[in-house]
């Protein structure tokens, strides 16, 4: 038998919204989320890109590697990589100063210098990495 | 006070993070797209060989390309049980990733050793 | 001349009738310094007396009036009608949140939560006269004032794409409130325990969209970052104090 409650005082029956497949598509912050976290991906395909170079190196078949390096989709697929793994470094670096306050007496370091030297520190690894490989070659 | 697994993989995967930014960019410019489209010429196979040849520089790119794996796999754990939905399945996609990284750190030591 | 007026499209969930909340749209005067909340009033007051929200301070202290408009958390009373232009304007009980009526939401786990961290000041060993002070030197103060500033209003909980998936995530609020006094000079508690977890700081993805949403620029993100280097620091530096 069901007696009939006067308003406000029903069985309470609170709604659960259903699990929101599309979530990362709501909002523009979301979606630039997800790419970052995407970026991983190609991450790792960079590592295996590399493992495959340095096999390569170890076998003496460096020749056939640039061949394959050189077919379409194999440029197609790195140039991603390139786009991904920069967006990744942009970010990461950018993001550091949030976990990491300093503080020197007293004075909280502000996030942009930590930035700048996160991005100063990108470029300096960058440039020498670039040196070591492309000298007297 | 409990020890758990969880801030270790997050120290490996904020230290993979950290190395991927700062090396993988060029390098990928470099052996990815510059080098195949000629724009830059490949270094001769003897130079990449003596670039990889000392045992300090060995064991550091084995480390750093480790890192970057676990970089990988720690996103790719999240990032798939968010967008689909297998938080329950946590422990096993953790083990799939995470593993899939040792495999390939492995893989890096047998190339380079 | 008939006064300007905008459509509130209202999501209605009566438990004893709807499935499923629906939308219902109200005409309500657009006035340049109405908030959203303003509407909600004037459909309560002479339009639709059924319907049921929270408010009380209306001045974005009390932390009670969150809802999603137009699908962003916002505290309805700190937001204008005129920033939707011509409307209408969707309003909604915060996401992620069990409904009970209208726009009123279940808080008992979010409060579940706020205590869950023991968010007081934890004194050991002592038996201070009642009239005992301890002063804190404006850097002291500093250290985590930003964190206190908290209003409880869990808008943050409702842009947390991982707390929406798993709602036993502890999430950005009561690890703010944790950071609050774990920062405090005056604390002595050590609250590694319910923090170093995979449903509290380990289940934070870094997303930001609670630091974005925060009405009161607590960045409950970076507290959890914060966190996250504190507690791997202290599992990997077992004789690094806290
Ligand atoms: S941290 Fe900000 S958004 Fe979250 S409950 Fe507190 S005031 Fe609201
Ligand atoms: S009514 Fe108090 S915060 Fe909006």
């Amino acid at each position: 038998m069901t007696t009939a409650r006067p308003p406000g005082h029903e069985e309470a029956r609170p709604y659960v919204r259903p699990r929101d497949r599309w979530w990362f598509a709501r909002r523009r912050s979301l979606a630039v989320f997800v790419l970052r976290e995407l970026t991983s991906v190609l991450v790792a395909w960079t590592v295996a890109y590399l493992l495959l170079l340095l096999g390569a190196v170890a076998d003496g078949t460096t020749e056939r590697f640039a061949a394959l390096a050189a077919r379409p989709w194999m440029v197609a697929l790195n140039v991603l990589a390139l786009a991904a793994t920069a967006f990744h470094a942009v970010t990461f670096l950018n993001l550091a100063p949030k976990a990491t306050v300093v503080r020197l007496d007293g004075w909280r370091v502000p996030a942009w210098m930590i930035q700048g030297g996160n991005h100063t520190a990108w470029l300096a690894v960058s440039a020498l990495l670039a040196y070591l490989v492309l000298r007297s070659s | 006070m409990r020890r758990r697994l969880e801030p270790y993989l997050w120290l490996l995967f904020s230290g993979g993070g950290v190395v991927a930014a700062l090396t993988l960019p060029v390098l990928v410019l470099l052996f990815g797209v510059l080098m195949p489209l000629g724009v830059v010429a490949w270094p001769s196979a003897a130079h990449l060989r003596a670039l990889v040849d000392a045992p300090l520089v060995r064991g550091a790119v084995v480390v750093a390309l480790t890192l970057c794996l676990f970089h990988a796999a720690h996103r790719i754990r999240f990032t798939s049980e968010e967008l689909l939905g297998l938080r329950r399945w946590d422990a096993l996609v953790a083990v799939l990733c995470y593993g899939a990284a040792v495999a390939g750190g492995v893989t890096a030591i047998t190339l380079l050793f | 001349m008939a006064a300007e007026t905008i459509r509130l499209d209202v999501a209605r969930y009566r438990p004893e009738e709807d499935a499923e909340p629906v939308l219902q749209s109200y005409e309500v005067p657009l006035r340049p310094d109405w908030a959203v909340l303003d509407g909600l009033a004037h459909i309560k007051d002479h339009l639709d007396g059924t319907l049921s929200f929270r408010w009380s301070c209306r001045m974005g202290i009390c932390g009670s009036c969150g809802m999603d408009v137009d699908g962003e958390p916002r505290l309805t009373c700190g937001t204008f009608l005129a920033e939707y232009g011509a409307g209408p304007v969707r309003i909604e009980p915060l996401k992620g949140f069990p409904v009970i009526r209208d726009l009123v939401v279940d808080i008992d786990g979010f409060l579940a939560k706020l205590s869950s961290v023991r968010p007081w000041l934890v004194r050991e060993g002592e038996e201070p006269p009642l009239t005992a002070e301890y002063a804190q030197t404006p850097a002291q103060l500093d250290a985590y004032k930003q964190y206190s500033m908290c209003i409880n209003c869990m808008l943050c909980y409702s842009a947390c794409p991982v707390y929406v998936l798993d709602p036993d995530f502890l999430g950005p609020a009561a690890i703010a409130l944790a950071q609050r006094y774990n920062l405090d000079s005056r604390d002595m508690d050590d609250r590694f325990d319910v923090l170093n977890l995979e449903e509290a700081v380990w289940g934070c993805t870094f997303v930001g969209d609670c630091t974005r949403v925060c009405p009161k620029h607590v960045d409950p993100a970076e507290a959890i970052q914060r966190y996250k280097v504190t507690a791997a620091l202290r599992s990997v530096l077992p004789w690094s104090g806290r």
